[in-house]
């Protein structure tokens, strides 16, 4: 029975759409985890089957018998002991040695045409810089297939962990040091990402989500958000509203919109408009989305460092109107 | 301290008592290595001083090291006069013992007075935070080997300190050279090394 | 006070008042073990609970059950109190009962430091969960991450709770490590050479050896943070040039030791379970014994195998895999042991048997994936995830848990004098497996589809509610499998069938005295020629039932449980940020001490 669910859940597990998952790589870092794991995985099996097998066999041949008479008192074998003590140590050695040959692929020093972006983990959200291109973003990290891929990363305040299953293994976010990744994608699409170190009230909802863009389609992001926010005469009516309540309603002192406000303590918002998704990956970056975190942030990401800040709904309307127009 | 429920054999011939405070200050050891280690590694990394460099008075402490480890050598001739039912002196060498220990207590408190006055506190910097919890948790394991002592000495006015509870001083010993001996290995790391 | 058996030997009706008393400054280690045992199972109940709680959280995605806050504190509190309150203190249960029935000994070494240990034990584990009254209960994680325990990210009491009530429980654990060591080193029967001691008391004293190396370790950590907390120390601050990563470092060097002091005893209580039932002696009892003490050696080699995470470089990482693989070869060693210690044997499948071959079944999961978690770039795709939840799961409740429920089973005739119901039991086992792995088998799925641990909600678009939801039900499965035990329990003191002196046929000398063990154990202490006293060829001498001579054993004593009162007191004064509370903690645990001193006790 308890077989049976284990080939139910294997079986779920091999199929379906699954963005976070280990076990479907899209960047060489993951892969060569993948392999690893697999060749880890499948020795595991065998010796989980051998010594199952075993002690399920030994429990059905010498169940006792009524008037069996008593077992022969037996204190050791040498010889047998000598041998599975070398056994396991055997089939350590093929793990370890392709374990080892792992480790330091997937820590070698990056090429130097890499493109470094730096992160930076805040509670409870990300910040992505391209210090190659000057471009600012949050929780949405835009990279190009094929090129090599260099995160550089800290923390502003506690330890966070930079987890993207698809793309490789995780590597913690570290306050007072700077921590590294390095991965080639090799497929476009979008995958999911998630902080995978208990950083606080909030913690489960540190998500965010990486673009792998074909070359071209990654160098038409990097342009467009490079733009600098559109001027104040280009807004329609709703949108100059929205900026108004932006500038009055305290916003501009936590977030950076370039040549409006230039806020520190939460995610740039130059081109927050171009983003699939808002509060770190919890709420779709839709107007009824953006809405629903404007109204009531500390409800939607429990100790959110942004406040309820008491808005009407057309103020609300008028500011998810602007927001989305910075794309 | 503890009484032992001395069973009516040991297995190994050892006093039981013994035993356990031969287990404690193996705990003990790895309380300090603990913080010694810390120190080490955080030796260097203080953003603002006073620097080790700056406030540590070398000559001061040797001073006082001299004074701990003359109290390690009154502790075993009060333990050879208390062996030998020599109430006077093993008095006299127990009380020694405590003096000599409470010298050392008080030279700490100078040190760490002249150190606040200098601008060094707990606060200050992970020097402050790494040398004031280290030789604080020295300072008070030598504050409850001086209380220990007294009470010793106090047994041994009230006639209650005979060869046979020469175990219990004993004991006391262990307990005084080991907190002796980790002075040793922290003048030598923080004062010495540094 | 000395006094002889009469004083103990329940003479007559007492009034509640008295028996009460009686219990209050009892030294009788098998008494203090029944405490140990009732405390640590209601705790291992209210962690179950919390289980049961984080588990209907999760039963699907977006479920609002309990905020974000409530999760963290029951998460939190779910693994401490499973590690220091209910597996730690469940296994000093059979330390107290068993130990000293094991090697011949009429107490421990230290009766009343014994005492202290528990009373330590209960008012730090009252301690921690009183934060719940408070709505302040700890919610940094187990392991505690600095700096997000730093006042400056952690401002309320949640933490402060956390870290004294470590420190009052370490307390607990060393003074108990040290009286156990000097027990089992001193205080055995003639004859009970080492090499003849019952492996369970051999598994124990690794144990106890690494509980008095390893807290010391975590006493500073928590030392260091509380000062960063109480005192305005930088031990873990950034801005101040400290490094986060100390606590880490600090944490798992106690931290991975922990581990094993978790299952060495479960293995030791499976390693007499399994030649009683087997009417068979442990195959290759030396290499079992060595490879405990391997692995309670290599257990200090292997900390930042839980650190792969933050980047030590390719050189750190290689030796620490390689120092945690190797470990596998011991414990490897222990499995196969076990199994040919059944093999040509005669098994009975009593409950207690039935544990300790659902132990084998789980730990090899429990191993196999613990080697993949080995294997740093592995690791870093499964670790914070489900997959270690998974891993430790099958170690600590399949390993530990299961081990230490075939240890309830076998001993409890021993303890009370009647069997448990094997009907009821055998209910109980097939819940608790079966539930075990319905709940924890598709965590592996569960990590390596992404879900990491350690959070009160996930996105349905990760796919993984019904995973999840089987989970849910499998630990509701194991729950209904504790209420089973419970109930149990209650039949066994009403209904339970006599047990007599050794209702297994046990080979070691606890079964060669009465059920339960008179106050003074042994009437005469043995003389021990063999390590399988009960089964040797030529018998062994019996133990008379009564005692040719008045035996003394030692009278209780209320100087340990004021001097725990005194230092919980010291800590509720620090929570209350007042001194005087707390100086008068402190006086309380001093005139104890002195009391406790000079009072008359003798053995």
């Amino acid at each position: 029975m308890v077989l049976a669910a284990i080939l139910v859940v294997a079986a779920a597990a091999c199929s379906g759409e699954y963005p976070q998952s280990t076990l479907h790589p899209t960047a060489d870092f993951g892969e060569q985890i993948d392999v690893l794991f697999r060749t880890i995985f499948w020795w595991a099996v065998g010796v989980f089957v051998v010594v199952e097998s075993a002690l399920i066999f030994v429990l059905f041949r010498y169940r006792d018998r009524r008037g069996a008479a008593d077992p022969k008192h037996v204190h050791g074998h040498t010889l047998l002991e000598v041998a599975w003590t070398l056994a396991p140590a055997v089939v350590l050695v093929f793990i370890a040695v392709p374990t080892i040959r792992t480790i330091f692929r997937t820590e070698q020093a990056p090429p130097a045409d890499a493109l470094t972006v730096e992160v930076i983990g805040h509670q409870w959200w990300w910040e992505f810089r391209y210090p190659e291109s000057g471009v600012v973003t949050a929780n949405e990290m835009h990279v190009p297939q094929g090129r090599t891929v260099v995160l550089s990363m800290t923390s502003e305040d506690v330890i966070h962990s930079f987890w993207v299953p698809k793309l490789g293994g995780k590597r913690d976010v570290i306050p007072g040091r700077t921590t590294r990744i390095v991965f080639t994608p090799d497929s476009i699409g979008e995958v999911y990402g998630q902080c995978a170190e208990f950083c606080g009230e909030s913690h489960a909802n540190m998500r965010f989500r990486v673009m792998v863009d074909t070359p071209e389609a990654f160098a038409a992001w990097v342009d467009r958000q490079r733009q600098p926010a559109p001027p104040a005469d280009s807004l329609d009516e709703q949108q100059r509203l929205g900026a108004q309540v932006y500038m009055s309603k305290g916003c501009l002192a936590c977030h950076a919109i370039q040549g409006v406000s230039a806020g520190v303590l939460g995610p740039d918002l130059t081109h927050v408009g171009s983003r699939t998704t808002v509060a770190s990956g919890i709420l779709p970056n839709t107007a009824e989305g953006l809405a629903r975190w404007l109204r009531n942030p500390p409800a939607e990401k429990p100790g959110s460092l942004m406040p309820m800040v008491p808005m009407t709904d057309d103020e609300i309307g008028a500011l998810v109107a602007y927001l989305l127009r910075l794309n | 301290m503890m009484h032992a429920a001395t069973a009516h054999h040991s297995s190994t011939g050892l006093d039981s008592r013994k035993l356990a405070f031969w287990m404690f200050i193996g705990s003990e050891c790895l309380l300090f290595g603990s913080l010694i280690s810390t120190y080490l590694v955080y030796q260097g990394r203080s953003v603002q001083g006073p620097t080790p460099e700056e406030i540590l008075n070398i000559p001061l402490t040797s001073v006082s090291t001299f004074v701990l480890l003359m109290s390690s050598l009154a502790m075993v001739l009060a333990l050879a006069a208390v062996t030998r039912g020599d109430r006077t002196w093993s008095r006299v060498w127990l009380l020694a013992t405590a003096l000599l220990g409470v010298g050392f207590l008080g030279f700490q408190a100078y040190e760490f007075a002249s150190f606040v006055h200098e601008g060094l506190t707990l606060r200050t910097n992970l020097f402050g935070s790494t040398f004031f919890v280290l030789t604080g948790t020295h300072g008070a394991h030598v504050f409850i080997g001086v209380v220990w002592l007294l009470t010793l000495v106090v047994r041994s006015l009230q006639g209650k300190l005979g060869p046979d509870k020469a175990m219990n001083v004993e004991i006391a010993g262990l307990y005084w050279h080991f907190v002796d001996v980790v002075w040793i290995v922290i003048f030598t790391v923080v004062y010495l090394l540094s | 006070m000395a006094t002889s058996v009469a004083q103990h030997a329940p003479a007559g009706p007492a009034t509640l008042g008295a028996r009460l008393w009686s219990w209050i400054t009892t030294t009788d280690h098998k008494r203090i073990g029944i405490l140990y045992g009732v405390t640590a199972f209601a705790f291992f109940l209210l962690g179950g609970l919390e289980a049961l709680i984080i588990r209907l959280q999760l039963a699907s995605s977006g479920n609002t059950v309990v905020s974000a806050e409530a999760y963290n504190q029951l998460f939190t509190m779910h693994g401490t109190t499973m590690v220091f309150l209910a597996i730690m203190p469940l296994s000093a249960a059979f330390f107290n009962f068993i130990i000293p029935l094991q090697i011949g000994a009429r107490d421990v070494a230290f009766p009343r430091l014994n005492a202290f240990s528990y009373w330590v034990f209960l008012l730090g584990g009252l301690f921690m969960n009183a934060s719940f009254l408070v709505g302040a209960a700890p919610n940094g994680g187990w392991f505690g991450y600095a700096n997000l325990t730093s006042t400056q990210y952690s401002p309320g009491l949640n933490i402060d709770f956390w870290v004294l009530g470590l420190q009052i429980l370490g307390i607990a654990s060393i003074a108990a490590g040290i009286n156990f060591i000097v027990t089992i080193i001193n205080l055995r029967a003639p004859g009970m050479k080492l090499m003849r001691m019952p492996v369970f008391t051999w598994m124990s004293l690794v144990t106890q050896f690494i509980i008095v190396t390893a807290f010391p370790v975590i006493t500073v950590a928590l030392v260091f943070l509380m000062f960063d907390r109480f005192f305005g120390t930088t031990f873990y601050s950034v801005a101040a040039g400290g490094d986060v990563l100390l606590w880490q470092h600090l944490f798992w060097l106690f931290g991975h030791p922990e581990v094993y002091i978790l299952i060495l005893p479960a293995m030791g209580i499976i390693s007499d379970v399994i030649p009683t039932f087997s009417r068979k002696p442990l195959f290759g009892y030396a290499i079992v014994v060595y490879s405990g003490l391997l692995i309670g050696v290599l257990g200090w080699g292997v900390w930042a195998h839980h650190m792969f995470q933050v980047g030590l470089g390719p050189i750190a990482d290689s030796v620490f895999s390689a120092t945690t693989m190797l470990i596998a070869i011991p414990t490897g060693v222990k499995i196969f042991n076990w199994i040919a210690t059944m093999w040509g044997g005669k098994i009975r499948f009593t409950t207690s048997m039935l544990f300790a071959v659902g132990f084998i079944a789980m730990f090899i999961v429990g191993g196999l994936s613990g080697v993949m978690h080995s294997s740093p770039p592995a690791d870093l795709q499964q670790t914070d995830t489900y997959f270690v939840v998974a891993h430790f799961h099958y170690v600590l409740f399949g390993g530990s848990m299961l081990g230490i429920f075939a240890g309830i089973y076998y001993w409890w005739p021993k303890v009370t004098g009647r069997l448990l119901s094997e009907r009821i039991g055998k209910l109980h086992f097939w819940l608790t497996v079966i539930g075990a792995n319905l709940s924890f088998f598709p965590m592996h799925f569960i990590g390596l589809l992404g879900m990491p641990r350690r959070i009160y909600t996930y996105d349905p678009a990760l796919g993984l509610d019904t995973m999840n939801l089987v989970a849910t039900i499998g630990a509701f499965t194991m729950g209904l499998g504790a209420l089973v035990f419970v109930v149990n329990v209650i039949w066994s003191r009403r209904r339970g069938e006599l047990a007599g002196n050794d209702p297994w046929g046990g080979a070691t000398l606890e079964w060669a005295i009465s059920s339960p063990p008179p106050v003074y154990n042994f009437s005469v202490i043995p003389e021990v020629s063999s390590r399988l006293p009960m089964w040797a060829e030529d018998g062994m001498t019996p133990v008379p039932a009564t005692p040719p001579a008045p035996v003394h054993v030692p009278g209780g004593s209320y100087w340990p449980v004021v001097a725990a009162i005194g230092i919980v007191v010291m800590a509720i004064g620090a929570i209350l940020k007042s001194l005087l509370i707390t100086l008068g903690g402190t006086a309380v645990l001093v005139v104890s001490i002195y009391a406790w001193s000079f009072e008359h006790f003798e053995v």
